[in-house]
């Protein structure tokens, strides 16, 4: 028995060590897991070189789980979408998004079909895809379920539930395309940029793929910064985070993301997405 | 390494307060407390543990023990009753009860307590490596990656490594290697992040509380009335196509398990084959059996789409190849006439009538198992209950979370009373040795 209590004491002793000055951040996993590891191993390394703190980058299964160890503060920063992020700063008060991508002020996401479909590329909102097999990314995704679902119920007037013969959630970016490209999917719902990026690494059979409709933009990306990280690590720290990320030259670094570089960002740039989520009831 | 730890220290722990539990059964809040745990299924619990814990190994370690603790309770308690009473009433009165249990019920009920922590185990160990889907470094984890990124070569390495630590449990766990294997254990749990109670309580006073009454200070009779609007909406929307699914989904598998099984069964039994074709047999059902369904179904899903066929096809080929271990040993220990018939004759006419109660005993005690797997492959795209507990957690929605959970678990109770019900008007007896 006192083995037990022991066991149980040890336990308790392992999970309350609290590593009080590592300097801590993640990634919603919105690629493929291995890719998404080596690049943010990277920017740990560069982070650590600027901010003269330990810094160390922690991977998460779901962007759900981004977002908790962030309210946790088991992360001070995080790479949100545009949804996780709305999500995560209304749950840490103060925290702030500090950059987004270039691109992010004018994301988009393409709504892509397989041959079998019969789909053609058009300008309007393609209404043929009703009835057809359709996956979006995450469920917790801006450019793969909130933008979508909102553009299918504006088009639509119904839930995609009521206007497809089967809706899917396939995890992340990578695997929508790969599902519509081997077919299991007639239709998808995916980020541009994460497109454009399997594109060129010859993942996408265009003879098979196409994109049928853009949606408007709107914006995405962001890192975002705990509110109470200037106490823990001293004054001036969160500006230190947002000059380290603007100031980010290497092109190695930025084309894994893929962004063409950081720029400044504040929490209002965010506001159409929680309108969004709202009004699709993601957000209560 | 992690699936080992998490398994070892989680079984160590559910069999130690089980044990306590079992021994206060009797009181009824205890029965009720442990029938409901073990009605959550792990991952239930893990998704709950990330948010108040996050990702350290408490979270692994409590998801494991807390439901096992619940199970080993009512198994230990059964063990107990059907102890021997002799050696109790020879021990004079007056004896005090400590002694009394220790050295006249429990040296009666000992090897099969072992025996049954010994199976305990090797579930946990299949649990353990589940876990590594919502986010834990498990077996798991590095399944879904390599699933996920299409490295075909890796996954099946991954799952030959798996089906060598559950095939060669008996072989390193012993009586001497316990104490090492749980040091061990606590030594390569993963390095945890800072945690801090206030994470805990903030879940418990806040994050579960229905979204209308959270920010209020008084409670009104308008905020009562939006509460109930809020309660409406979660049950009408999603727990009852959520319950209508899974539901459906049991039943079908339920009913696909007792085809199978009963196809499974003449593999290992010695009326039908030699000792080789049964070999060949016996290997085929530890395989299929020792393949988590989960991992089954999530193969089978990535490759069809969510619909219910690959769920059903997980469910029923993992729970037929158990319950057709169970009859086809029941079956070896018939004694038939010599002058029997053969083939298929012999099967239908001599064997299926005489296994027939044991095969409804053990497909009625599955019933209440292929229930919570069902539940837990809505995570997986199914839009049975679990579909909707793992949008909610996604959502960072956990009162609805909590909700759906609890219905889920009192569904499981409902089922679980009702199948012992049916076993009991059936008088269909079994020991119970596998769970």
């Amino acid at each position: 028995m006192k083995k037990f209590i022991m066991l149980a004491a040890l336990i308790l002793g392992f999970t309350s060590q609290i590593q009080a000055t590592e300097f801590v951040f993640t990634a919603i996993p919105d690629q493929d897991e291995s890719a998404l590891k080596k690049r943010f191993n990277k920017i740990a390394v560069y982070l650590e070189k600027e901010l003269s703190v330990k810094t160390k980058y922690i991977p998460v299964k779901s962007y759900a789980a981004a977002v908790t160890a962030f309210r946790n503060n088991q992360v001070q920063l995080a790479w949100f979408g545009g949804l996780s992020g709305v999500r995560a700063r209304q749950l840490v008060k103060g925290s702030k998004a500090i950059a987004q991508g270039f691109e992010d002020p004018f994301f988009e996401t393409y709504f892509i079909a397989h041959k079998s479909s019969g789909l053609k590329p058009s300008l309007s909102f393609p209404k043929g895809m009703a009835g057809k097999t359709f996956t979006f990314g995450s469920k917790g995704s801006t450019s793969g379920r909130l933008m979508p679902e909102f553009h299918i119920r504006k088009a639509f007037g119904k839930t995609p539930d009521k206007v497809f013969k089967r809706v899917g959630f396939s995890g992340s970016h990578s695997r929508t395309v790969a599902l519509v490209n081997s077919g299991a999917y007639e239709v998808g719902a995916v980020n541009f940029k994460v497109y454009k990026k399997e594109l060129n690494a010859g993942k996408i059979d265009q003879k098979k793929v196409s994109i049928i409709w853009k949606t408007p933009g709107y914006p995405d990306y962001n890192w975002s910064i705990r509110g109470d990280t200037d106490k823990k690590f001293g004054k001036g720290f969160t500006n230190r985070v947002q000059k380290a990320l603007i100031g980010m030259k290497d092109p190695v670094l930025l084309r894994s993301f893929p962004r063409k570089s950081f720029i400044k960002a504040v929490n209002k740039d965010f506001k159409p997405i929680l309108d969004t989520a709202r009004e699709i009831g993601l957000i209560d | 390494m992690m699936t080992l730890a998490f398994a070892i220290l989680g079984v160590a722990l559910a069999n130690f307060t089980g044990f306590l539990l079992a021994v206060i059964f009797h009181y009824r809040a205890v029965r009720v407390a442990c029938a409901f745990v073990r009605a959550v299924h792990e991952l239930f619990w893990a998704l709950i543990f990330l948010q108040i814990f996050g990702l350290t190994a408490l979270t692994g370690v409590l998801a494991i023990a807390i439901p096992y603790s619940g199970i080993c309770a009512k198994v230990y308690a059964e063990l107990l009753e059907e102890a021997d009473p002799a050696p109790m009433q020879a021990i004079p009165n007056g004896t005090s009860i400590v002694s009394l249990f220790f050295y006249a019920k429990l040296p009666g009920v000992w090897s099969n307590v072992k025996t049954y922590s010994f199976y305990r185990l090797e579930c946990g160990l299949r649990s353990s490596a589940v876990l590594g889907f919502v986010g834990l470094p498990t077996l798991g984890f590095y399944l879904e990656t390599a699933y996920k990124e299409g490295l075909y070569s890796d996954l099946s390495a991954l799952l030959i490594v798996f089906y060598v630590l559950i095939s060669t449990v008996r072989k390193w766990m012993r009586r001497e290697t316990i104490p090492v294997l749980l040091i061990a254990a606590c030594v390569v749990l993963p390095e945890s992040g800072a945690m801090t109670w206030s994470n805990a309580w903030r879940f418990f006073a806040h994050d579960i509380m229905p979204t209308p009454i959270r920010n209020v200070e008084t409670i009104t009779i308008p905020i009562m009335l939006e509460t109930w609007f809020w309660f409406q909406t979660l049950i009408l929307n999603e727990a009852l196509p959520g319950i209508l699914n899974t539901i459906v989904l049991t039943m079908i598998a339920l009913a696909a398990t007792g085809i199978l099984s009963l196809l499974f069964f003449p593999l290992i039994s010695s009326l039908f084959f030699g000792p080789k074709s049964r070999l060949a047999g016996h290997t085929i059902l530890v395989v299929i059996r020792s393949t988590p369904e989960y991992v089954i179904a999530f193969v089978l899903l990535q490759l069809l789409g969510p619909s219910m066929f690959p769920a059903v096809v997980a469910l029923s080929f993992h729970n037929a190849a158990i319950i057709g271990h169970l009859i086809g040993n029941f079956s070896n220990h018939l004694r038939l006439r010599p002058d029997r018939s053969k083939g298929i004759n012999l099967y239908s006419y001599e064997t299926l009538p005489r296994i027939y109660p044991q095969f409804l005993a053990f497909l009625f005690y599955r019933w209440e198992v292929i229930f919570r797997e069902t539940a837990i492959l809505g995570i997986l795209g199914v839009k049975t209950l679990g579909f909707f507990v793992d949008s909610a957690f996604a959502d960072i929605r956990f009162d609805r979370a909590i909700v759906l959970i609890i219905i889920t678990a009192l569904l499981n109770i409902f089922i679980d009373i009702l199948s012992r019900s049916i076993r009991s008007r059936l008088r269909l007896q079994t020991s119970l040795d596998t769970h």
